[in-house]
């Protein structure tokens, strides 16, 4: 604010050097007002770059998915990214935002439903009506809830029926994300506990763990692909079928992830986004090279997909830190996230069938990044009321109950997201696997979802090798003319 | 007429290709075939797990020619397919009973390779 005042005392130096006379006190709240407008536009430009920049984050979610897949289970990607952010769209302008921060209670918000202009939204005091601002905030905020949505489908590839999309995004972008947003970031239960926040800057748990916690709750109905496991319970490797398409994901989350911690800021002063930027950066880094060297460890190679679980490990790690850190602790948070994420991976395997590890990338290490907050948390940067991180308390001279305090305020956030969604989600895929089915029959599944779900092939010419010949156009080359059936029994082509 | 069917390392096709048109030899059909031998599998590493590969990636090659030709092909694919390691690849020789080419509908030893007395359009 001071810089802000700063900024309006020299243009009105400025204004009174040019307009001899001008310089009266009715001008300089003028110009000051005027400084005032500008600011806050210049605020939701860089909110509006960030917000196209987590929209991006959708193709990340798709390639890194995609290549995670066989080739059999390549296009239906593209079609459930496609239709989830779709309806998560409408849930959240409909029901979603009106939850998450339509004022009201602990628990709910109760206005900003059907989302318009003019509309008073927020009770008291803090009631507004919404204008320009509001809607660049609001399609912000969608931003993050349709990212955490397509967290939740990454351990359901090559398996699930279709309709369990439809249902779930729209619960999800209605009611589930909505809840844990209210509760850390809507004024609602978590944003005060004994007089503490939880300080989650931009998402490790309300988007990252809420994702990862309804990927658990979907995988734990929808049981392990055909052939994960062998007769005797131990797993199987179904390798994916392009590690370029995992990298062209990750780097475009990666991207990404500048416009989701940067653009939390929600403010363009003192430049803040920049070191938020730069926390982003360095724990995405540490993220490759902790994975880099668990995987190693483990089986002496570099393993291409390890190597980008181990980012979006850091980037995961720092999402709730970045806003409060200093720079030194950004790689230490980003360096355990990749060290975690390997063995969490390796671990959750032999269990559960989480072909792209969502389950260790975004729920633990968002774990660990919200915990992180209060380890790490500097006095310098956290929010009125909140604690400093136990590093200070140990090493420096920040009281140690406050900080423990944090901690434990911290450990709250993971415990509800996870309460939360767990509940309302194993509810809600209970209810899609007692009346339209959670998982494709077997049949289906051994052909793959593409030709199944879809009645077409991601890559045709890898199946069909002459398409053009099996689509019932008219043709004088005899049988092979003869269109392919629905459901081709490809088991004994299959790619794996 | 005998037929050969040979499963060779990828890279000892074009030096046999090469050859056996010099030798006058232009007709093969190559496929792209796995199997297992004495050869070992493969055994990749994915996300920190081992996956063996069972079966390997060979060529299949299949030439048919004349009685008289077959020892020739036979000792060109020898000269080239031969490393000395295990997986190299075997060689079966097969009788055929008809040949027929599908243009014309003549039949016999004269279709299966020479070419040099017609015109072949481009």
């Amino acid at each position: 604010m001071k810089k802000k005042l700063g900024l309006a005392a020299l243009f009105a130096a400025f204004a009174a050097l040019i307009l001899p006379g001008a310089a009266s006190a009715a001008s300089i709240s003028e110009v000051s007002g005027l400084v005032g407008e500008k600011t806050s536009e210049l605020d939701m430009v860089w909110v509006a770059v960030a917000c196209v920049l987590v929209f991006l984050m959708q193709a990340g979610f798709m390639f890194l998915e995609i290549g995670f897949s066989r080739q059999k289970n390549a296009g239906t990607g593209v079609a459930k990214v496609l239709v989830n952010f779709a309806i998560v769209t409408i849930a959240w302008w409909v029901l979603g935002y009106g939850i998450a921060e339509g004022g009201g209670n602990d628990l709910f918000g109760t206005s900003g439903f059907f989302f318009h202009f003019d509309q008073t939204i927020g009770q008291g005091e803090e009631a507004f009506n919404v204008a320009g601002p509001d809607a660049m905030l609001m399609l912000y905020g969608l931003a993050f809830c349709a990212v955490s949505l397509a967290i939740v489908w990454g351990t359901t590839l090559e398996r699930i029926k279709f309709g369990a999309y439809v249902i779930y995004a729209a619960v999800f972008g209605a009611i589930i994300y909505p809840l844990v947003a209210h509760a850390v970031w809507g004024g609602g239960l978590l944003s005060d506990i004994g007089g503490k926040p939880v300080m989650d800057f931009a998402g490790s748990s309300v988007v990252h763990l809420t994702g990862a916690v309804g990927a658990l709750a979907a995988l734990l109905l929808l049981g392990p692909r055909k052939g994960k496991y062998d007769a005797s319970g131990n797993p199987r490797v179904i390798p994916g079928h392009s590690m370029p398409l995992v990298g062209l994901g990750v780097i475009i989350l990666w991207i990404g992830w500048f416009g989701f911690n940067g653009g939390s800021t929600f403010e363009t002063s003192g430049s803040f986004f920049g070191e938020v930027m730069l926390n982003t950066q360095l724990a995405a880094a540490a993220g490759v090279i902790g994975a880099s060297i668990a995987v190693w460890l483990k089986s002496r190679t570099l393993d291409v997909g390890m190597a980008g679980n181990g980012a979006i490990a850091g980037l995961v790690g720092i999402t709730a830190p970045s806003g409060f850190v200093e720079y030194w602790a950004a790689p230490i948070i980003g360096i355990f996230a990749g060290f975690l994420v390997v063995y969490a991976v390796l671990a959750i395997d032999k269990v559960l069938d989480d072909p792209v590890g969502a389950l260790s990338a975004h729920g633990l290490a968002g774990i660990w990044g919200t915990l992180a907050v209060g380890i790490f948390a500097s006095p310098r940067l956290i929010v009125e009321g909140a604690g400093p991180g136990i590093w200070y308390g140990v090493f420096g001279d920040e009281p140690l109950g406050t900080a423990l305090g944090q901690l434990g305020v911290q450990a709250c956030a993971v415990v509800f997201t996870f309460v939360v969604v767990f509940a309302i989600s194993i509810a809600t895929f209970a209810a899609i696997r007692a009346t339209i089915g959670l998982r494709v029959s077997e049949e289906e599944e051994e052909a793959g979802l593409d030709i199944s779900s879809h009645g077409m092939y991601g890559y045709p010419e890898n199946f069909i090798p002459e398409p053009e010949y099996s689509t019932g156009l008219p043709s004088t080359m005899g049988p092979m003319a003869t269109p392919a059936p629905a459901v081709s029994p490809m088991s004994t082509t299959e790619s794996a | 007429m005998k037929k050969i069917e040979a499963f060779i390392r990828h890279e000892a096709f074009e030096p046999i290709r090469a050859e056996l048109l010099d030798r006058g030899f232009p007709s093969l059909s190559m496929l792209e075939a796995k199997g297992s031998g004495r050869q070992k599998g493969i055994v990749e590493q994915y996300r920190g797990s081992t996956l063996t590969v069972n079966v390997r990636p060979k060529l299949k090659l299949e030439i048919v020619v004349e009685d008289k030709d077959k020892p020739l092909v036979v000792e060109t694919i020898l000269k080239h397919a031969r490393t000395g390691e295990v997986g190299d690849g075997k060689i079966f020789v097969l009788p055929v009973e008809e040949a027929i080419r599908i243009r014309t509908g003549e039949d016999g030893e004269p279709v299966l390779q020479s070419h040099s007395e017609e015109e072949i359009p481009a």
